[in-house]
């Protein structure tokens, strides 16, 4: 079980580094949306500052949703998704592998790449370190989450906007407690209880989600 | 041998749409006679009988529908989900059909429950829209259900689209905690404790009694819409069945 | 009674915009709910008996 895990990880990670291009527009898309709100709002250090803890969580939900409609879309539609799921292995572990491989591509540069934006928006230093911890525990379930949204979809024609409005409001307790996470940073005041909810729902996410996202899976493939 | 069935016999027989469509042709003049008696009789005693209250005067008055309604909102959503669940694990197309039957009502008790609720704030905290924890978690309900619908329009195969909501129906029920928890934590950073929309322990009978009663007549009236919807759904599917050709052209 | 007058009741203290406002809208919605399908299944029996009584004639 464990070869087939690391063979579909490889193996989408491969596909994806093949279209280099593809990895970067998510992380564009989160730089240029953080940088319309200096631009429509007010660029006053001060002001931002205040934003920047909820603008930068909503743009990493944001960036999260634009990559999900492509998580099982090429496999499902050469066929190989049918394959996988007819194959002996788990699908449990299937889904666990292209989730991996999704944020390890979306969610994890998003985390690294957050640092700058920070800067962009005025985010007191002190916060920074909470930013990039909080993103990193964070977009795991949010790649989770989303693909559940995505297996439920891979089947449709126009997936993409139905799959923002399936999937935004389960995201809202994560953006609560990311955001604040990092809003307590900025004053100084203890995150770790934060932190320790966003790590719940993370584990909660990696029991229960992959089931859904076989499930959906299999109902998306079985058309 | 014959497989042991879990269930009692009267859950399996509810599995035929003929059988579903009899009895809800027996059940739905007593819901709906319910229904009409309880909404009546509570609608008028809670705006007519019932005291004002000492602080908030006759808008007051908006709870007997802004109370009932967001519960049967959380209880439709409830029975969508169980229903869709009964539905995959049984193979049950009448439990798919029931589901499929209770999200537009379920949406529009979340919509009631909001619009009471926001112009019950109006005279109450001076503006028409607040984020108070339970208005911002009846707004998210009611985002959830329209996922549940737009996901089923969008799909064509009945039986995926069945299975397709009940699956996000489940993760939605499993996520309604969480989200509850998270906005209520959430609500309580951003404004001290002001006093709720509804005084729960401190009603005196007169106030709660026909709030029971309007709970009760909700209730009444969501089997009425839900048995009414159901019966519909089905004659679309069972069109070509016999006992539908027999019926209809009886009539 | 809580009102001693009908313009009293139609008044609600200076609240009655609000209250029938509520009251009113969410009426209307129950009464959708109810109405919708109603109609519906009228539509369907309607033509359910046209296409079976097209179908007796044809044999």
């Amino acid at each position: 079980m464990l070869n087939a895990f690391w063979a579909e990880l490889k193996r989408d990670l491969l596909l994806a580094f093949r279209n280099r291009g593809d990895l970067l527009n998510p992380l564009l898309f989160f730089v240029m949306v953080a940088a319309l709100f200096p631009l429509g709002v007010s660029p006053a250090a001060d002001f931002l500052a205040k934003l920047a803890p909820g603008v930068l969580w909503v743009c990493a939900l944001l960036s999260a949703l634009l990559s999900l409609d492509s998580l099982f879309k090429s496999d499902y539609e050469d066929g190989t998704l049918e394959q996988l799921l007819l194959s002996s292995e788990s699908s449990y572990t299937l889904a666990m592998a292209k989730t991996i491989a999704h944020w390890l591509t979306t969610g994890l540069p998003l985390a690294i790449l957050a640092p700058l934006l920070a800067v962009m928006l005025f985010l007191p230093t002190q916060a920074i370190g909470v930013l990039v911890l909080s993103l990193l525990i964070g977009t795991p379930t949010l790649s989770l989450i989303g693909a559940i949204a995505s297996a439920l979809t891979v089947g449709l024609k126009k997936g993409g906007v139905l799959i923002s409005l399936i999937v935004i409001p389960l995201y809202i307790p994560v953006l609560i407690f990311g955001a604040s996470a990092v809003q307590n940073a900025t004053l100084g005041l203890p995150v770790s209880a934060h932190l320790a909810i966003l790590g719940a729902m993370l584990i909660l996410s990696v029991v229960l989600a992959p089931f859904a996202i076989a499930a959906s899976l299999r109902m998306s493939v079985s058309n | 041998m014959a497989k042991k069935q879990i269930m009692p016999l009267w859950f399996y027989q509810l599995a035929s749409p003929k059988y579903c469509y009899q009895i809800t042709s027996k059940l739905l003049p007593l819901f709906a006679g319910a229904a009409l008696v309880l909404l009546s009789v509570g609608i008028v005693w809670g705006l007519l009988f019932a005291p004002q209250d000492y602080q908030q005067g006759n808008s007051f008055r908006i709870i007997y529908i802004h109370v009932p309604s967001a519960i049967l909102a959380q209880s439709i959503y409830i029975t969508m989900a169980l229903s869709g669940a009964i539905g995959i694990i049984w193979k049950m197309k009448v439990a798919d059909m029931v589901a499929y039957a209770c999200a537009p009502i379920g949406a529009s008790m979340a919509f009631i429950a909001l619009m009471t609720g926001a112009i019950w704030g109006k005279p109450t905290w001076g503006s028409w829209w607040v984020w108070d924890a339970r208005l911002t978690s009846m707004l998210i309900l009611l985002f959830l259900y329209f996922g549940v619908m737009a996901l089923y329009s969008a799909m064509e195969n009945n039986a995926n689209a069945a299975r397709a909501t009940a699956i996000l129906s489940l993760v939605g029920l499993v996520n309604i905690p969480i989200i509850k928890y998270s906005v209520d934590w959430w609500n309580t950073l951003h404004q001290p404790a002001t006093f709720t929309l509804t005084k729960k322990p401190a009603m005196p009978v007169e106030m709660w009694l026909p709030l029971l009663v309007m709970l009760i007549g909700f209730y009444c009236f969501f089997a009425t819409a839900m048995m009414l919807r159901l019966r519909n759904e089905i004659l679309r599917r069972e069109k070509r069945a016999g006992w539908v050709k027999k019926m209809i052209t009886k009539t | 009674m809580q009102f001693n007058t009908w313009l009293d009741f139609i008044h609600m203290g200076g609240h009655g915009f609000y209250v029938w406002l509520s009251f009113g809208v969410s009426i209307l919605v129950l009464m959708t709910n109810i109405v919708s399908p109603w109609l519906s299944i009228k539509g369907t029996e309607k033509s359910l008996a046209r296409k079976f009584q097209r179908e007796s004639k044809g044999q």
